[in-house]
């Protein structure tokens, strides 16, 4: 049997395949950026003279040790308070000066006047667990960016995003300056309609 | 005999390696760009909670990173199970949380001092004591921006035990 010496392989295009895989994995992966609920503390300094806010514009929410909620007074699921929220926030039982034009709520007077003077206030427990507090923040963001949305829709039926959209493109690097000098406004206008105002109360150690 | 040239050895001929470098290139063009640098090694656990109304935490130059949860395993037995706080490679009290603030702002530049968030990346099990602890600490040295950092995710994920 003749035997022949196997041919030797080309080796030249070798390095087309690497760039190419090196290219593709380029393309392909994406460094991890971390992502999570933004909030601002207050500050330290006391307020000398705190204004007197009326019941019936604050939206109590309470955590307890056992991650149980109450709120308003009333022992609700999880699942409840994105709603509740909204119809707090959304009521615009105020009349004459604090009458809300854009609201779409039941304008129960025993609800809050005005989104502007309306208050939720978070307060829990020192041993509430992390994760149904973040859970409670991530429905009571929801509630705020829900109404948001809407309103962005309805004063922007044409640009065919939703606040929240708007606001990723707003935050986004790659997004022209012009595009971002037209989207500030529009979103600032919406923020102004439902301001995020959320006061969180020093943790309690008994109840 | 011409015609009969001696037959040369059965072995194979040697693979070329000529593109071996450009494999290798390859690899450590791809791990240096895929691999985040992480500063500080992780002392506790951290399995984040799921939130899904969340925004980006770009520009790393502008965060500064506390970590706390329970010690992991290897820690466990020196450190007990009570939840602790991690700044930079080392466990820290509360107290320690002021101090770390004002030198990781003195590190950055001028013009990043007044703009830092201070991301809180909290093992979900931890209890809220601790965070407000740290919370009051970075109201007292004026870091007010925080982010609590999270993975993506359903709120339901957090109320399963």
């Amino acid at each position: 049997m003749a035997k022949r010496a196997a041919p030797e392989v080309n080796a030249g295009s070798m390095a087309d395949i690497a760039f190419l895989l090196l290219i593709f994995f380029l393309v392909t992966t994406t460094i991890e950026t971390d992502s999570g609920i933004n909030r601002k503390l207050p500050p330290t300094d006391e307020v000398v003279d705190p204004p007197i806010i009326k019941e019936r514009n604050i939206f109590t929410v309470v955590v307890n040790k056992n991650n149980q909620f109450l709120v308003e007074e009333k022992p609700l699921e999880i699942s409840e308070i994105r709603e509740q929220a909204i119809a707090f926030l959304d009521n615009g039982g105020g009349v004459g000066d604090e009458a809300c034009d854009y609201c779409q709520g039941a304008k129960d007077p025993s609800s809050s006047d005005n989104p502007e003077k309306a208050i939720i206030s978070l307060k829990n427990n020192r041993e509430t667990s992390y994760k149904v507090y973040i859970a409670v923040q991530n429905e009571l963001v929801a509630a705020y960016n829900d109404l948001r949305d809407r309103e962005f829709v309805r004063l922007n039926p044409l640009l065919g995003l939703t606040f929240v959209e708007a606001n990723k493109r707003y935050a986004d690097p790659r997004t022209s300056p012009e595009e971002k000098e037209r989207l500030k406004p529009k979103l600032a206008e919406v923020k102004l309609m439902f301001p995020q105002k959320l006061s969180e109360a020093e943790p309690s150690k008994n109840n | 005999m011409a015609k009969f040239k001696k037959k040369k050895g059965g072995e194979t001929p040697a693979i070329s390696t000529a593109s071996l470098p450009d494999i290798v290139f390859m690899l450590l063009f791809f791990f240096m760009v895929a691999t985040v640098m992480r500063d500080s090694t992780l002392m506790v656990q951290n399995t984040l909670p799921a939130a899904d109304q969340i925004q980006k935490l770009d520009k790393k130059d502008r965060v500064m990173y506390i970590y706390a949860g329970k010690p992991s395993s290897r820690y466990a037995d020196k450190y007990g199970s009570q939840a602790r706080i991690q700044l930079n490679d080392k466990f820290a009290t509360v107290e320690d949380v002021g101090a770390f603030v004002l030198a990781e702002r003195a590190s950055k530049r001028q013009e990043l001092q007044n703009v830092l968030t201070t991301a809180l990346k909290v093992d979900g099990d931890t209890n809220m004591g601790l965070i407000s602890d740290i919370k009051q600490e970075l109201r007292q040295v004026n870091a007010l921006k925080i982010n609590y950092t999270t993975r993506v995710g359903d709120y339901t994920q957090n109320m399963k035990n």
